[in-house]
């Protein structure tokens, strides 16, 4: 069980579980899947960013897609759209590439910057499997958004961290339990492309038997 | 919830379906009889020995549009199913539960409930809409014998004494049945349900009535992730769709019953219709089965509000709603499984 990837949950989840924990259970612990624009515009997004075989050298710079990472200490594995590897003298030697590299993730979203942190934290562990993998710190990473066609930079704290840490951590209880939690509607069911599988109108209803007994 | 697609029959025996770019085309020999797009199809339902390709079935699948295959009376033959959908957590409380007699009996409650409450209001409606065609105190009086069962049945603890609850109901609202047909009553009269094969014009009506509502409450729970073979009342046959007979008890009275009804009541298909066979089998013309399958057809598109999610659908989707209210009861957000309840 310890260590072995198959077992480990997706990364990408950590974004839906601080979205919604009862969107992130119905993907990862119930298999279900619903596409609304939102979703077909994201896929459609990270077509540029999935493309494994194409390395760019600019500069300083060696540019990697879709690269695969993991995390032991999260347990954890997923895809970053974008790594970015930026000469630097505090940074890290890297296999047939001269001078010394730090990895920034750049991960590709639809719309705009979203008030809620979830895109972030996704970001952050993502950072946090390439400190792991590359034993070096990445201080920085960026979301670019696509509507508004630029990045925006977020600093690595270990504030944010630790959250992603305690995340995971309520993933796996989650997880383990097979639990799918209550729902909490609120106005982030409206973009939300499975309110139709998860009915968040369900939390106000009567009680089943009360209906029953109407009929009576 | 979600749209309501179309569905298309395909009656034409001998014909072909086969997958061309994005639409499904249907021939007969060389006759191109007709092509229409995927992606406004929620099921694709055959009658007749027909083929299909293996690529349609493939995009069928990957699509979650059901294909069903009927034989020409309307009998189910097969389905093309896809990949279960990947929910083994939700499969696996469903077999626990339908392990347990003691909880299948709670589930199974539920569906009888709905059934019986459904055909009482049946009984209760034609009163208030036909008082001057039907015998109002015979109709209050059954209707009324319905309301203690449906007093007993609340309390059933026990499968056996559920379908003994069930049949003595079954007995009393069928009992009305005839007297619900207020035309060509030359034609059409119900003396007893039988089937296999259906002796006389409204049984043949009803039975592919069922039958398309079988099909189309399969496909609904296969849709949530629930196995439409692994049932509650219906207890495990290997070939049966058990969890879709389930779910239907509570819609046969206010689907196809009601279904059927409308279409003598308003003369849509008449006693022209049938063919009656040397052993007194009835089968419906393809002329009739036209008929009966476009007014199905239209009868999904109309609008409901839902009794207990309270929002508005269409009763196409009622089977859909159902199997989504089951498989959130047996993942824990609902005590107990909201049946379809009509009035």
């Amino acid at each position: 069980m310890e260590n072995n990837e198959d077992n480990y949950l997706m990364l990408s989840g950590i974004q839906h579980f601080r979205f919604c924990q009862r969107q992130w259970a119905l993907i990862h612990i119930e298999q279900q899947w619903a596409e609304n624009v939102k979703t077909i515009e994201g896929q459609h997004i990270h077509e540029k960013a999935d493309q494994p075989f194409i390395r760019e050298k600019r500069h300083n710079k060696l540019i990697v897609r879709a690269m695969q990472v993991r995390s032991h200490e999260l347990k954890t594995t997923g895809i970053c759209d974008v790594v970015e590897f930026i000469e630097d003298e505090q940074g890290i030697e890297l296999i047939n590439e001269e001078g010394k590299y730090i990895p920034v993730p750049v991960e590709y979203k639809r719309g705009k910057p979203k008030a809620g942190q979830e895109d972030i934290v996704q970001l952050v562990a993502q950072a946090m499997c390439l400190e792991e993998m590359f034993v070096c710190d990445v201080p920085k990473a960026y979301l670019f958004y696509d509507e508004i066609k630029r990045r925006v930079e977020v600093e690595i704290t270990n504030e944010l961290r630790d959250e992603v840490r305690f995340i995971f951590k309520q993933m796996y209880n989650y997880y383990d339990r097979r639990h799918t939690p209550k729902v909490k509607p609120g106005k982030h069911c409206k973009s939300c492309s499975l309110e139709n599988l998860c009915l968040p109108t369900l939390i106000d209803s009567t009680p089943v038997r009360q209906y029953m007994e109407r009929f009576l | 919830m979600r749209k309501l697609l179309n569905t298309l029959f395909v009656t034409t025996p001998n014909s072909y379906l086969a997958l061309k770019g994005e639409t499904i085309v249907v021939t007969a020999g060389e006759d191109h009889l007709g092509q229409v797009p995927l992606h406004n199809l929620e099921a694709i339902c055959t009658f007749g020995y027909m083929g299909a390709s293996p690529k349609l079935m493939h995009a069928c699948a990957e699509r979650n549009i059901s294909l069903t295959f009927l034989s020409t009376s309307g009998k189910f033959l097969a389905r093309v199913v896809g990949e279960s959908k990947g929910n083994v957590v939700l499969r696996k409380t469903q077999y626990r539960l339908s392990d347990s007699t003691n909880e299948s009996a709670k589930i199974a409650r539920n569906f009888i409930f709905a059934k019986v409450a459904n055909q009482k209001w049946i009984l209760e409606r034609m009163t208030r809409d036909y008082p001057m065609r039907i015998d109002v105190p015979a109709f209050k009086k059954i209707s009324a014998t319905l309301s203690e069962y449906l007093q007993e049945i609340l309390m059933v603890q026990d499968l056996e004494i559920l379908r003994g609850l069930e049949g003595q109901a079954a007995n009393h609202y069928f009992r009305c049945f005839d007297q619900m047909i207020l035309q060509q009553k030359d034609d059409f009269f119900f003396k007893t349900r039988n089937r296999r094969p259906p002796t006389d014009n409204i049984n043949a009506l009803l039975s592919l009535a069922y039958t398309l509502l079988a099909k189309d409450v399969s496909a609904a729970l296969e849709n949530v992730g629930l196995d439409a073979y692994v049932g509650y009342l219906h207890r495990d046959r290997p070939g049966r769709a058990s969890l879709a007979l389930d779910v239907m008890e509570e819609l046969r009275g206010v689907i196809a019953d009601r279904f059927v009804l409308k279409l003598i009541n308003k003369k849509i298909i008449t006693g022209k219709d049938f063919f009656a066979k040397e052993n007194g089998a009835v089968l419906l013309t393809d002329e009739g089965r036209e008929k009966f399958i476009n007014a199905w057809r239209e009868r999904k598109q109309e609008p409901l509000t839902h009794p207990y999610l309270k929002e508005k659908i269409n009763w196409g989707l009622v089977p859909h709603a159902q199997a989504m209210l089951l498989a959130r009861h047996l993942r824990g957000d609902l005590e107990e499984y909201p049946p379809f309840l009509w009035k």
